[in-house]
């Protein structure tokens, strides 16, 4: 169990967790954001704005399976537009989540237990917006089952030798382990609510989902090797799904794609986008739910840290697809990366170099890293960095293939804006209401950061 | 001690006391242990690692369930990809191989990683006995501060060396905030 530790710089960060806190008052301030706060008028209106933007999708889903995939942008050579860009930068997003709350579980931060059960909502949602988009994308959604393995009349089976199927298989075992990790997060904070709430309806619906939890040593011993085990599960796991995403493109003999690259830099680069996700989301929650004795500024500086230590490793995979490009000695990559760099679309690359190398070198200041505000805004421009570097990947490569006689430009239209604007409008939709209903802070690990929670027993013994 | 056993269950639970503090809490746990208790548990209201040496817990059942989970995922994982490619529906193209095993290897790993994880979080709430609609230690009014801020001990009637008289003495030398009975 870790106590906080002051850190050794210059300008003073801050503890874990601020000191005035007992094992009572983080209960009771977590648990009453559920529990005691009233609604109010910004929660309701950012409810409601969000809905409205929810709406672009059923529109736009709508609008699709009545018409079929023409309605997109896409045709060939560009088959994949705003589908896979958006369903990569959805599911890159989600990583952040899981790097919280299994692999800095694993390392022993600590600070992390602030953030995590927030991170990993946020990674839930953002992975059922990305599942919107390839089974969209088949055009029928209602036969997306096919891609499942299952005994049926047409005697055929999947291909498993393709990296599509791949990534059935890696987005709902992602989702599944995803959604059973915040579930066993959850169960003692849900006890906790129940033990807490003051209305029959409280009791009973957080006691239903609480499952009879009581807090026994001999559940916490069994509770805290399962929870280790899956942090040990998953952790290879949010590797492997990136990794998995990369291979949709690697796997192919596309110039641009074809390159052993990619795994490790769509990786790093699904981290980047996530944590730059959270900080755009946690920096408006600990404000504006008062709750930045929590989530200090030191949480603030080491997530920032993190990115920027992620934006290094893409900027190397950026320079490092330049430098294949030309020193390939092959004309298609050659003047994939020219084309990139120069061509129709260079405008999204230059932007998205502007983003995501040059904005984050702000971060080597500290005094940046610890204003929310500068952060903020930061962050916004790595999440529109990121979204473009999917952008250029995806067009940038297909929309100059093998033949000039089958170049074409690709333009998104007004339906593929309706669902992606719409997949926003989901995201923040969930994220109101989660913060509403669950507790956002995984109170029972907040416990264990403080100095009450440190065991000394009695001499005389 | 009375030398014939109950037809009826005891009318109690068992005795609960209150301690303000971990540390009291593992103290109280060890010499429970070390008084021959069998019968007992502390309710915390957070993971307090130092109970699993103060009273003995080393169950590591869950882990031994995820490892099997995992290993089946995985035979059965790639035993999926197998079937299908060279049993149901075998394509000869260029002459590949039907097993082909590095082609394999992604849907094998996923496969082990979701059945170990839900057998880890499954074998995990099985064993604690969850869901429990209903339980005697939740009949103490000041329980609910276990999931709060406070820490019990309890040692239940089942437990071969209970006596009431005795063990409320004994409780009460470990020093609680207060001592309850747990009705049923």
């Amino acid at each position: 169990m870790s106590q906080p530790v002051e850190l050794p710089d210059k300008i003073h960060v801050g503890p874990v967790i601020d000191e005035g806190h007992s094992l009572a008052s983080v209960s009771d301030k977590v648990g009453g954001i559920v529990l005691k706060r009233k609604i109010t008028l910004g929660w309701v209106f950012g409810l409601l704005i969000s809905f409205a933007v929810l709406q672009n999708l059923a529109a736009g889903a709508t609008w699709l399976i009545i018409k079929g995939v023409g309605v997109w942008g896409i045709n060939i050579p560009v088959g994949w537009g705003f589908a896979i860009i958006n369903f990569v930068w959805w599911i890159g997003i989600g990583h952040a989540g899981t790097l919280i709350s299994a692999i800095l579980l694993l390392l022993n931060q600590s600070w992390r237990n602030a953030i995590n059960r927030f991170a990993e909502a946020m990674t839930l949602f953002a992975v059922m917006c990305a599942g919107m988009f390839p089974v969209l994308h088949t055009g029928r959604p209602w036969l997306a089952y096919w891609l499942f393995p299952y005994p049926n009349t047409m005697d055929l089976w999947p291909q498993f030798r393709s990296p599509l199927l791949w990534d059935v298989f890696a987005v709902s075992t992602y989702f599944t382990i995803s959604a059973v990790f915040w579930f066993v997060g959850l169960l003692p904070d849900l006890a906790t609510l129940r033990d807490t709430a003051k209305t029959k309806f409280t009791q009973t619906v957080y006691g239903a989902l609480a499952m009879g939890w009581r807090n026994s040593a001999r559940h916490w011993q069994r509770y805290e090797k399962a929870s280790l085990l899956l942090a040990g599960l998953a952790t290879p796991l949010v590797v492997s799904v990136h990794t998995v995403v990369s291979f949709d493109f690697a796997v192919s003999i596309i110039p641009g794609w074809h390159t052993t690259i990619f795994p490790p830099y769509f990786v790093a680069g699904a981290i980047y986008s996530g944590f730059a996700m959270v900080l755009t989301l946690m920096i408006p929650v600990r404000k504006f739910y008062g709750l930045d004795d929590i989530i200090t500024l030191r949480h603030l500086n080491n997530m920032a840290k993190v990115t920027l230590a992620t934006a290094l490793i893409v900027a190397y995979g950026y320079t490092m697809e330049a430098f294949f490009g030309y020193f390939s000695a092959d004309t298609y990559e050659q003047h994939m990366i020219w084309n990139r760099m120069t061509g129709t679309y260079a405008i999204f690359y230059w932007c998205l170099i502007l983003c995501n190398i040059i904005t984050p070198q702000f971060l080597w200041s500290k005094k940046i890293r610890t204003s929310p505000g500068i952060l903020w805004c930061i962050s916004i421009v790595v999440n529109i960095g990121m979204w473009l570097e999917r952008f250029v990947i995806v067009v940038t490569s297909l929309h100059h293939d093998f033949l000039p006689s089958s170049w074409a430009n690709y333009w998104p239209t007004i339906w593929d804006w309706a669902v992606y604007t719409g997949t926003l409008g989901l995201f923040m939709t969930l994220i109101f209401l989660f913060v509403r209903v669950l507790p956002m802070i995984t109170i029972f690990e907040l416990r264990m950061l403080l100095p009450g929670a440190r065991v000394k027993e009695p001499v005389a013994q | 001690m009375s030398g014939h056993h109950h037809k009826t269950p005891h009318p109690l639970y068992g005795l609960m006391a209150e301690f303000e503090t971990p540390g009291q809490l593992v103290a109280a746990a060890r010499r429970t242990r070390e008084a021959g208790f069998k019968k007992f548990d502390a309710y915390t209201p957070f993971p307090i690692h130092e109970l699993d040496g103060a009273m003995d817990l080393h169950d590591n059942r869950v882990s031994t369930c995820t490892f099997i989970g995992g290993l089946l995922g995985c035979i059965g994982g790639f035993g999926l990809a197998t079937w299908c490619s060279a049993v149901a529906l075998p394509l000869n193209i260029a002459g590949r191989p039907l097993i082909s095993v590095p082609m394999f290897i992604p849907i094998t790993f996923e496969c082990t990683i979701l059945l170990g994880g839900l057998t880890a979080a499954i074998s995990m709430i099985v064993m604690n006995g969850l869901p429990a609609p209903y339980h005697p230690v939740f009949n103490v009014e000041r329980f609910s501060g276990a999931a709060r801020s406070k820490f019990f001990l309890c040692i239940e009637t089942d437990d071969p060396k209970f006596d009431h008289a005795e063990t409320v003495g004994f409780l009460e030398s470990l020093g609680p905030e207060e001592i309850a009975e747990v009705p049923r």
